[in-house]
């Protein structure tokens, strides 16, 4: 058992479950998706992507892709966040909401694809 | 370059992963503390937006204060936490970033891909040599001065930052490798399409052999240069078809014979394959006669081998006859006075103190030079660093190997008609070769000649061609012409025509597509004859003497004044 596989499967399991669970509830409803869940989202997403720098094989590049992709939705929607409650005092209306929600969806896309990588990855190894 | 991105990444996780944790953690206790507001009533503490805002600005020692109301005793104290965590991940990883950049490994990958970067833009023919000492300093600095491009390795650091100080006026690529092994050359543009040619000449035959195999491999039609030590390895080098070995002591050896027999034949072959712009080298008259060759080493052998063949009388002088092989020479090292009377100095023209090494040598004709100061003395140099040593002395030659494999190998680079050209003149009298000399320094001065050849091709000649399809005659004459005073003539001299193999073609002779022609002349006047190649223009004043007009509207006015 290796332990840097380890930490590596922990935080993409991670990501996924995490960002799984910030965006399951009504899509637009303010009071099922918690601010701190992003956070968790964000900061965990962050460190699977540099734990993916430096791998030179393809699939090394695929998983770095993915993971650049579910940060972008997911810094986007903390900037969404952070522009209607402060910068322009609109709140968390049912839109903002709803949008905030889908571009999470569309990270948790990216993570789960990350997830399926890994799982590849994992079978061809072991033949 | 993607190598040293991934290294970077690599090296970068743990202090990116340090980094995030610590601003995580920070920005999380911190939205978690209570706060107060301005008459000191508790509040639930700062939102995560102004959580991040805090921290980015104290993590960075900026350090706004405290944003945007003043804090409660709680946030203090995580505040402190806070500081000490952010800042010291920072200083962490700036000191990872630091001390990477500072990484000679880290610092190797760098200049190797910046290396292999340069080697991959080049757009124009280069040639690549493996090892630069004296000989490929020589080398390079010819070939610059010929505008001619080059990369360059070799496996001492101090040679190649050398080069880097160095005065050229090309950008030479550069890199310390090991030529041995088929991925630097690889790396230096072994496949690359541009790629003219390869130079083995490091001081190492086995280093030379592993490139010319590599090179005859991977690229079997490039054609492959090599310097050889031993006849062993030449050989070995011609097994495989290396186009041009050349050994220093061999070489020498003809030269010497070829100076004997026709001193001038040698003196245009220093001249054409010097460095242009130096000034030119003085005659070498070496005296017929009784000669004493000290040392009979693979130099002593070459040059013994050679002026035999000249039918000169020779006395071998040889510290160690046994080891050498040397029968029926007189046994002793050449240094004393005793030896060189037994060897019959008295009577002697010449002599060549060529041993391996430069004190004795120096001792040698130092004695020489008592018992008889008219001798004319060859003498070998083995190590530049007695240069000095040999200058002060001013032997009649003083062979330096470095210097005649760079001449060789430029004679051999310049131009492949260059060669041919040695070839025809060696089939002429010494009288024509004297002629040709004073030509030479009729138009080319006190300094070595530039050496050009031109391709009478539609790419480097178009104007000939539109001659041509006009339906004019051009004659080597024209070619000549001075472009800013057509009645008078560059300061340059056909040597040869490539079609008819020529020597010193007559200017009446018409000039053909596809002709190749060998020009010598004034450093510059390449510059000055390619003007008539590639504008009509100028080609048109040059063979009828009329400034044709340019520009559409006046070639009509022209045609109706009947001007044309």
């Amino acid at each position: 058992m290796n332990l840097e596989k380890v930490v590596f499967g922990f935080f993409i399991i991670l990501a996924m479950t995490l960002n799984f669970g910030f965006v399951i509830g009504e899509l637009d409803n303010p009071d099922h998706h918690h601010v701190y869940e992003l956070f968790a989202v964000v900061v965990v997403n962050l460190i699977a992507t540099v734990l993916k720098f430096g791998e030179r094989t393809q699939i090394g590049a695929i998983h770095l892709a993915t993971s650049f992709v579910a940060d972008i939705q997911l810094i986007a929607a903390a900037v969404l966040w952070a522009v209607a409650v402060h910068i322009t005092d609109t709140g968390l209306t049912p839109s903002i909401m709803a949008s905030i929600v889908s571009l999470a969806a569309g990270a948790l896309v990216a993570n789960v694809l990350s997830v399926i990588i890994l799982i590849i990855e994992t079978v061809l190894y072991h033949r | 370059m993607h190598s040293v991105l991934f290294l970077i990444l690599r090296r970068m996780r743990v202090p990116l992963i340090v980094l995030i944790s610590s601003y995580a953690i920070s920005i999380l206790g911190m939205s978690l503390m209570p706060g107060v507001d301005g008459e000191g009533n508790p509040t639930p503490g700062m939102s995560l937006f102004h959580a991040f805002y805090f921290i980015s600005y104290t993590a960075t020692t900026i350090g706004f204060g405290e944003l945007p109301n003043a804090f409660s005793e709680a946030q203090r104290a995580w505040a402190t936490v806070a500081i000490y965590l952010t800042v010291l991940s920072w200083l962490y990883s700036i000191g990872t970033i630091l001390s990477l950049l500072q990484d000679a490994g880290f610092r190797r990958v760098i200049r190797a891909s910046a290396f292999q970067r340069q080697v991959r833009r080049l757009r124009q023919p280069f040639y690549m040599i493996c090892g630069c000492g004296e000989t490929g300093a020589l080398l390079m600095k010819a070939l610059d001065s010929r505008n001619q491009q080059a990369v360059v390795m070799d496996i001492d650091p101090d040679r190649i930052s050398e080069l880097e100080l160095g005065q050229y006026h090309l950008d030479l690529p550069a890199l310390t490798a090991d030529v041995r092994l088929p991925e630097n050359l690889e790396a230096a543009g072994l496949s690359h399409p541009q790629c003219a040619g390869v130079i083995a000449l490091t001081n190492d035959d086995q280093a030379n052999l592993s490139v010319a195999v590599a090179a005859k491999l991977l690229r079997p039609e490039l054609p492959v240069l090599c310097r050889a030590e031993s006849l062993e390895t030449a050989d070995n080098m011609a097994s495989f078809g290396t186009d041009e070995i050349v050994n220093a002591y061999e070489a020498f050896g003809e030269h010497l014979a070829m100076a004997l027999h026709s001193p001038g034949q040698h003196l245009l072959y220093d001249w054409l394959t010097d460095i242009p712009g130096m000034p030119l080298s003085e005659p070498l008259k070496p005296p017929h006669g009784k000669w004493v060759v000290c040392g009979y080493g693979r130099f002593g052998k070459a040059v013994v081998r050679n002026l035999r063949k000249e039918g000169i009388e020779l006395v071998i002088v040889e510290a160690e006859p046994g080891r050498t092989g040397c029968t029926g020479c007189i046994h002793g090292s050449g240094t004393e006075a005793d030896t060189l009377l037994e060897a019959g100095i008295k009577d002697a023209v010449g002599i060549v103190a060529g041993t391996d090494n430069d004190v004795n040598n120096l001792s040698i004709v130092m004695t020489a030079r008592q018992l008889k100061p008219e001798l004319f003395m060859v003498v070998r140099q083995n190590r530049h660093a007695n240069a000095a040593l040999f200058q002060r002395f001013g032997a009649n030659v003083t062979m330096q190997a470095a210097d005649i494999v760079g001449h060789e190998f430029l004679s051999l680079l310049t131009t492949p008609l260059l060669s041919r050209f040695f070839a025809k003149c060696k089939e002429k009298p010494n009288d024509w070769a004297n002629e040709l000399l004073s030509r030479i320094v009729a138009v080319a001065g006190d300094t070595v000649p530039e050496i050009w050849d031109v391709e009478m091709s539609l790419e480097n000649a178009v104007a000939v061609h539109q001659a041509l399809d006009a339906d004019m005659e051009v004659t080597l004459g024209d070619l000549i012409r001075d472009p800013s005073d057509r009645d008078s003539a560059l300061p340059c001299i056909p040597l040869l025509l490539g079609s008819t193999e020529a020597l010193l073609p007559d200017m009446e002779t018409p000039v053909f597509p596809g002709d190749r022609i060998l020009f010598c002349g004034h450093p510059g006047t390449r510059r000055r004859q390619v003007l008539a190649l590639r504008n009509y223009k100028v080609l048109h004043y040059l063979l009828t003497g009329q400034d044709n007009p340019g520009g559409l509207v006046w070639q009509r006015f022209g045609l109706r004044m009947g001007l044309r």
